[in-house]
């Protein structure tokens, strides 16, 4: 891991968990896979606050841990899955655009949990799509519940690995750490499940208190008394106000529902909740799938038009269960498959069709290619080099950007050139030679672009050797992606200054809108909430506004720099699995 | 060559002893000293370093690789060299591209304003434990009685009781944090703080609402070192249960 991943990973869970996390993260991060004690005596923390920060981090699958030879349980970090944190809200984004408001806050909860059972994620999804509706109207658990299964389905959360379950009962003590396994068949395979009462609800603070006790961070108490005091706290009535609809699960329910592991413990006034042991997790490739599916067709609409580009689409989305997300191109669809699934809405003739598919196969980019003849033409996506050309346009941007759009012709010719030397590098970009030479060794001191030599002679001679310029593609995106992670770094650091520099103002300004609201439930007249307001000057009022706007500023702009770094990883990633 | 000794040349000049000869005989013994190579007393003098001696006077503006090559022609300004690191804040020559705003931009800033404030609220967000008090010199009333709760839990398994509606846990909350209030005033520290707690009311983690409430003065293994709690003499909630 860079310098630069540590430190933003640090700045992460620093803002999402608290400094104990954080120091805790790092410090697994940097040295790699560690037992507890080391971890306890290296980072001069207490056992119990290590305890619970492992928990936490396990929890978000940020820490997996690995059960060693005698006996010991060896924690490791994840250092890209805490970079992953960026990207939440585009993901939420994503879910809402796909799935409305019902996808967009399971895939919310889901993400600020780590892990939870669907029953548990459909009661709260519920409750809190209950609190924005209208009075009097609630939410059904039925389709929070058809929502999460179509969620399933399309495969954007996924099963955690389960418990192993062994059959035999060992007489030997339990192992220190439970091994998870999880069938491929099984990771989308949703739990029937009967919506029961608001035991539900506790269903997941009970999973949480019982992975903790497993962690034995509290003194000894079994996962019994937990539940049944849980359980105990809550009667019929319960704190949930929607009341959705909810059938008790009969006891003689025919239909067999699957059970993991059954519940060891029941208690006498409450059902044992089916899914239990189940936990759901946010698939995060498959959203990368459908963000690299997005790039490309807009590329595609960019490029050409918004035909071919509904074209693409097409043929990806047929390709989505057909072609796993690593693989560099598609499986071939022939023209004729193509035409009957266009979306309904797109009459456009089947020759109109083929000539848009020759007119994609012939394009320089390669996004298409045509890989046969038969059924009117097969044609596949190459999503390697489509991820090349996105990675490549990303690098002549920042060119352009940075250096002025004379210097990104020159990064131009050289990329489609291969090898230029200097003076061929004059003649083709037309640029005087002083300023190319500028230029060029600008770019060069940057490293977007290097110097390959080519030795006339067996002695290398500086006098007798070629030196031609050249661009390296994969460590231009590397060295991009690196100034990314530090760029990123900059501006949260960047946005807690300025909030910190404002501080008692914010508070200030929180505490008066806060007595506001409290006077406006009570009822108050308008001139008492005017003088309440004045005590906000107004100069203090811009003050506000200023930081405001510039910490919308950076906020926008570390979304955007995650942008870039999806591209950027996603073509090395690519690259690297083709070696 | 007979290898000449410096007091031997010195000998040579005192001899040839007139003034403006003297001095002639002193530039002849620089020369002399000169031709030899170095001024220090080593005897043997190779062949080598002093060829290579030479060789450093004549050779001087020679370069590994050809300037031709490189674009430095013959005669051209090289440029400015670099006294000093480069700044730290490099200027701009470019102004930036705008962020993209419209409706997706501003959703997606919202929702990661609101996730960042969200994370801090759930459970997983573990505060750091505010260092010990010394309560042999504060009023004893007030220490919170938060240890009950957590002794008490094992003993809830057969309620005696009616069971307790969440209602009334929340009360009882409610109380502790009045407790703390009081306690909280003493570090003169903003009620709106306060106003944040009470509307936290997700999560019954019992046991992480301790970290939940802010600037908890206890870490847990304060209380598991069995101190007596039991003083019930502060307490105006007579009908707490816990």
């Amino acid at each position: 891991m860079t310098q630069a991943e540590i430190k933003l990973c640090s700045l992460l869970l620093q803002e999402h968990f608290g400094e104990i996390v954080e120091k805790i993260g790092v410090h697994l991060i940097r040295t790699g896979s560690q037992p507890i004690r080391v971890i306890v005596h290296d980072t001069r923390t207490s056992l119990d606050q290590v305890k619970k920060a492992l928990c936490v981090l396990i929890q978000h699958n940020l820490v997996i841990y690995q059960v060693h030879r005698r006996g010991m349980v060896e924690y490791e970090a994840q250092c890209s899955r805490v970079l992953r944190m960026l990207r939440y809200p585009r993901y939420i984004y994503t879910a809402k655009t796909l799935y409305n408001d019902t996808g967009e806050l399971i895939v919310e909860e889901l993400l600020l949990n780590g892990k939870m059972t669907m029953s548990a994620l459909v009661k709260k999804v519920a409750d809190r799509l209950t609190e924005t509706m209208e009075d009097g109207k609630t939410m059904d658990y039925a389709e929070v519940s058809c929502t999460f299964v179509r969620l399933a389905d399309t495969h954007f959360v996924q099963r955690c690995p389960l418990v192993h379950a062994t059959e035999n009962s060992d007489p030997g003590p339990p192992p220190p750490a439970p091994t998870l396994v999880i069938n491929e068949k099984d990771m989308f395979l949703v739990p029937k499940l009967s919506l029961i009462d608001d035991t539900l609800a506790l269903a997941g603070i009970a999973q949480w208190i019982e992975l903790w006790l497993q962690m034995k961070v509290l003194p000894v108490q079994t996962p019994v008394r937990a539940h049944a005091w849980v359980a105990g706290q809550v009667p019929g009535t319960g704190h949930a106000r929607g009341k959705g609809k909810r059938r008790r699960s009969s006891e003689d329910d025919a239909t067999g529902e699957p059970k993991a592991k059954r519940p060891k413990h029941t208690t006498d006034n409450k059902e044992p909740i089916p899914d239990d042991g189940i936990y759901w997790q946010a698939n995060l490739d498959r959203f990368h799938q459908h963000f690299r599916d997005q790039a490309i067709v807009s590329a595609v609409a960019n490029r050409m038009d918004q035909t071919s580009s509904e074209i693409v689409r097409t043929m990806l989305r047929m390709s989505e269960v057909t072609t796993p997300s690593s693989a560099p191109f598609t499986q071939p669809l022939s023209s004729n498959e193509i035409f009957r699934s266009l979306p309904v809405g797109y009459n456009i003739s089947k020759q109109v069709l083929d000539q848009y598919l020759t007119l994609l196969a012939d394009d320089p980019l390669e996004f298409v290619g045509k890989s046969g003849d038969s059924g009117g033409g097969m044609y596949i996506i190459n999503l390697h080099k489509a991820l090349g050309s996105l990675a490549t346009a990303s690098l002549e941007s920042v060119v352009q950007e940075r250096f002025g759009s004379r210097c990104a012709r020159i990064f131009r010719l050289v990329l489609q050139k291969k090898h230029l030397e200097q003076k061929q590098v004059e003649d083709f970009a037309m640029i005087p030679a002083k300023e190319a030479k500028d230029m060029l060794y600008k770019m060069l001191s940057e490293n977007f672009i290097s110097l390959q030599e080519i030795p006339k002679t067996p002695d290398h001679a500086p006098s007798r050797t070629f030196y031609l310029y050249t661009v390296n593609i994969l460590s231009a995106a590397r060295m991009l992606l690196h100034r990314c992670y530090k760029s990123i770094a900059n501006l949260i650091e960047r946005r807690q200054f300025e909030t910190k520099e404002n501080k008692r103002l914010l508070e200030k300004s929180q505490r008066v809108e806060a007595i506001i609201a409290s006077m406006q439930a009570t009822g108050a007249e308008a001139a008492q909430l005017q003088e309440i307001e004045e005590m906000i000057t107004a100069p203090e009022r811009q003050q506000l506004e200023t930081l405001k706007h510039n910490v919308n500023k950076l906020d926008a702009s570390e979304i955007q720099v995650d942008e870039t770094i999806f591209l950027l990883e996603s073509y090395i990633e690519s690259t690297m699995k083709r070696q | 060559m007979v290898p000449f000794s410096h007091s031997h040349l010195l000998l040579l000049t005192v001899r040839l002893m007139t003034y403006s000869v003297l001095t002639q005989c002193l530039a002849h013994y620089f020369f002399m000293v000169f031709l030899t190579g170095s001024l220090n007393s080593e005897a043997p003098s190779t062949m080598a370093s002093r060829g290579g001696g030479r060789g450093q006077g004549r050779g001087r503006g020679q370069l590994t690789f050809n300037t031709e090559a490189v674009g430095i022609g013959k005669g051209d300004a090289l440029p400015p060299s670099t006294l000093q690191p480069s700044p730290l804040f490099p200027p701009l020559e470019f102004y930036p591209v705008p962020l993209p705003s419209g409706e997706e931009g501003e959703y997606v800033l919202a929702l990661k304003q609101e996730l960042r404030g969200a994370m801090r609220q759930l459970p997983y967000f573990i505060r750091p434990a505010v260092p010990k008090r010394d309560w042999r010199r504060l009023p004893r009333e007030l220490r919170i009685r938060v240890r009950k709760l957590q002794k008490d839990r094992s003993t809830i398994l057969v309620p005696k009781r009616p069971p307790k509606t969440t209602e009334y846990k929340e009360e009882t909350i409610q109380k502790l944090e009045t407790l703390e209030k009081k306690e909280e005033e003493l570090t003169s520290e903003e009620d709106e703080e306060k106003e944040e707690e009470e509307k936290e009311e997700e999560e019954e983690e019992e046991y992480d609402e301790e970290e939940h409430e802010e600037e908890t003065d206890y870490i847990m293994s304060y209380f598991d070192n069995g101190e007596d709690f039991g003083g019930d003499s502060d307490d105006h909630m007579d009908e707490a249960i816990y």
